[in-house]
């Protein structure tokens, strides 16, 4: 019994000071986010939130996009199949506009984006960590948290939302290929009813999702190769860890975010 | 005045005492030699002294500022006139030796960039690698790294330098070389030198004085002469390299063969 209660205890404490350490992060990376702005901030700074940002997101583009492309047709087929018996196929361009700006968008973009860049965040700060760097970055008077982790906030502030749009772009443009192939819509007719279904609020709640998947993204996997103590393979287990918790937190937040649009909007 | 003092300085890793309520002074301009055996504590104290971990209890004053106790603010302006050169060198993998070196003077000085690659390449050549500015560290060998790493530690031209191991895992003649190479820079920039080593040749060179660490506490603090006559138990096993417990190898012989011959090992 005693076991027990001391495991969940010792369990709770360490839930409790993963999210201790993660404010604190944040905090600290708000903070320091002043240095890595262009034109007001650290010239070098900037250099590397712009590396960071092609990295991020120009590279990762091909690869959300034809994600996006799929499951774009993976909607449609399947919400042609059950609608089709109704004479309802109309409504195919509904689901997919919609899904997409306000679901599959954010949530393809940040899966893909947790495990191309995620992963290689708590790579690189993890072996910065084992091969003393971020301590010689201390001991040259940067703050790692600025010199290292805020560039790539920045960096994926800016492109999460950006590969967000072109998925929905990609995933809408699926639906209309298939519209076109299977009742011989025209892309425009299509692009017409794609407008007047999706609202603008849709798409703003799709940006604000992706702004928050940016964040957990960013900041498990800074924090899971910040903790990083030992040698190569402590390095290993913070990637594996990286990309396993913050798919896991980018679920439950956007769990959270739709509830929140669900029942504030009255719409969603 | 001691350019770093260290008082009753006590550091605990899971409530196992690594430094024992340690006292030290180092003066502006000498080097001091941090020898020990492994283990002994020489790279926790080091790391105290950079600011890089929180002590159990005492304090570390650098140039007069108590670095356990000190806002960040501070603490970035003492490490400002301290350049380090890590045990394993820790260059920045991602940037070339030239930008490893330059990237202080870039972001800590107003310097223009002519200057900052005249600086970089002045650097490079009081070390030796004027010619290997555009490598990046992976290409270089291990004393070359090492060798990077001084010049990185150069570069804001410290009033301390720091060296965790500087000839461990090097040839005899590398290190001898870096030997040289830290006496050449203190005479040059009468610098105060921080040096940990378990190397006697190489501590015996370089030293003004030596702190002899055993189990995180001085056995002894003084000259090379001092050190080299005195006559602690523990001093002369380390100096006269004896390893511990003699009998324990015969001793060992003796239950292995016990075992081959079928019998109860009983140790
Ligand atoms: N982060 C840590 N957590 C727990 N124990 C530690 C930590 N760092 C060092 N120690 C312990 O402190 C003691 C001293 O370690 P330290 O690294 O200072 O030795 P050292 O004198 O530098 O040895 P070497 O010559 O082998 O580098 C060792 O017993 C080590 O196990
Ligand atoms: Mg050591």
């Amino acid at each position: 019994m005693a076991t027990l209660i001391e495991n969940v205890g010792q369990k709770t404490l360490n839930h409790l000071d993963y999210v201790g350490g993660f404010s604190i992060q944040l905090w600290a990376v708000l903070r320091a986010m002043g240095a890595s702005l262009p034109f007001v901030g650290n010239p070098y700074r900037w250099k590397a939130s712009v590396g960071q940002m092609l990295q991020i997101g120009v590279s990762a583009l091909p690869m959300v996009g034809l994600m996006a492309m799929c499951s774009g047709f993976i909607l449609a087929m399947q919400g042609a199949s059950e609608l089709r018996r109704f004479g309802a196929m109309h409504y195919v361009i509904d689901l997919v506009a919609v899904g997409f700006t306000r679901e599959m968008g954010p949530l393809l973009t940040a899966i893909a984006v947790s495990g191309r860049s995620g992963s290689a965040f708590a790579a690189e700060i993890g072996t910065m960590s084992v091969t003393e760097e971020i301590d010689a970055l201390r001991v040259m008077a940067f703050e790692p948290v600025e010199f290292v982790l805020a560039p790539k906030y920045l960096a994926a502030l800016i492109m999460v939302p950006c590969l967000t749009i072109a998925s929905n772009v990609c995933g809408i443009l699926a639906g209309g290929i298939f519209m076109f192939f299977t009742t011989h819509l025209s892309l425009g007719l299509y692009l017409h009813y794609v407008l007047t279904s999706i609202q603008l609020r849709d798409v703003i709640s799709g940006l604000i999702k992706s702004l928050a998947f940016a964040t957990i993204i960013v900041h498990v996997g800074c924090l899971e190769g910040f903790r990083v103590h030992g040698g190569p393979d402590a390095v290993g287990r913070s990637t594996t860890s990286a990309v396993v918790k913050s798919t896991f937190l980018v679920i439950v937040a956007d769990v959270i975010f739709t509830a929140i649009f669900y029942y504030f909007t009255g719409k969603h | 005045m001691a350019i770093i003092s260290i008082r009753n300085l006590v550091v605990e890793y899971d409530a196992r005492r690594v430094l024992d309520g340690l006292n030290l002074d180092i003066e502006p301009g000498e080097t001091m030699v941090l020898l020990g055996g492994s283990g002994s504590g020489k790279s926790t104290l080091l790391r105290q002294i950079l600011g890089l971990e929180r002590a159990h209890s005492g304090s570390v004053l650098v140039k007069g500022i108590d670095i356990t106790r000190c806002s960040q603010l501070e603490l970035r302006l003492v490490r400002r006139s301290i350049g380090v050169a890590f045990q394993s060198a820790a260059l920045f993998n991602s940037l070339s030796v030239k930008d490893n070196v330059a990237l202080a003077l870039r972001e800590h000085t107003a310097l223009a960039p002519s200057i900052i690659d005249l600086m970089v390449w002045m650097n490079l050549a009081a070390v030796g690698l004027a010619d290997f500015g555009h490598l990046h560290p992976q290409e270089l060998s291990g004393g070359m790294k090492k060798r990077a790493a001084v010049a990185r530690a150069l570069a804001l031209d410290p009033e301390i330098l720091v060296f965790d191991e500087p000839s461990a895992g090097l040839d005899p003649i590398v290190a001898a070389e870096l030997d040289e190479l830290i006496l050449l820079l203190k005479k040059a920039f009468q610098m105060t030198v921080v040096v940990v080593t378990h190397e006697l040749p190489s501590a015996f060179r370089i030293a003004d004085r030596i702190a002899m660490l055993h189990n995180g506490s001085f056995l002894a603090v003084g000259t090379k002469e001092e050190i080299r006559s005195n006559q602690h138990p523990r001093i002369r096993q380390f100096l006269d390299r004896v390893p511990d417990k003699m009998g324990k190898a015969s001793e060992v012989a003796a239950s292995f063969e016990k075992y081959l011959r079928g019998e109860e090992a009983n140790p």
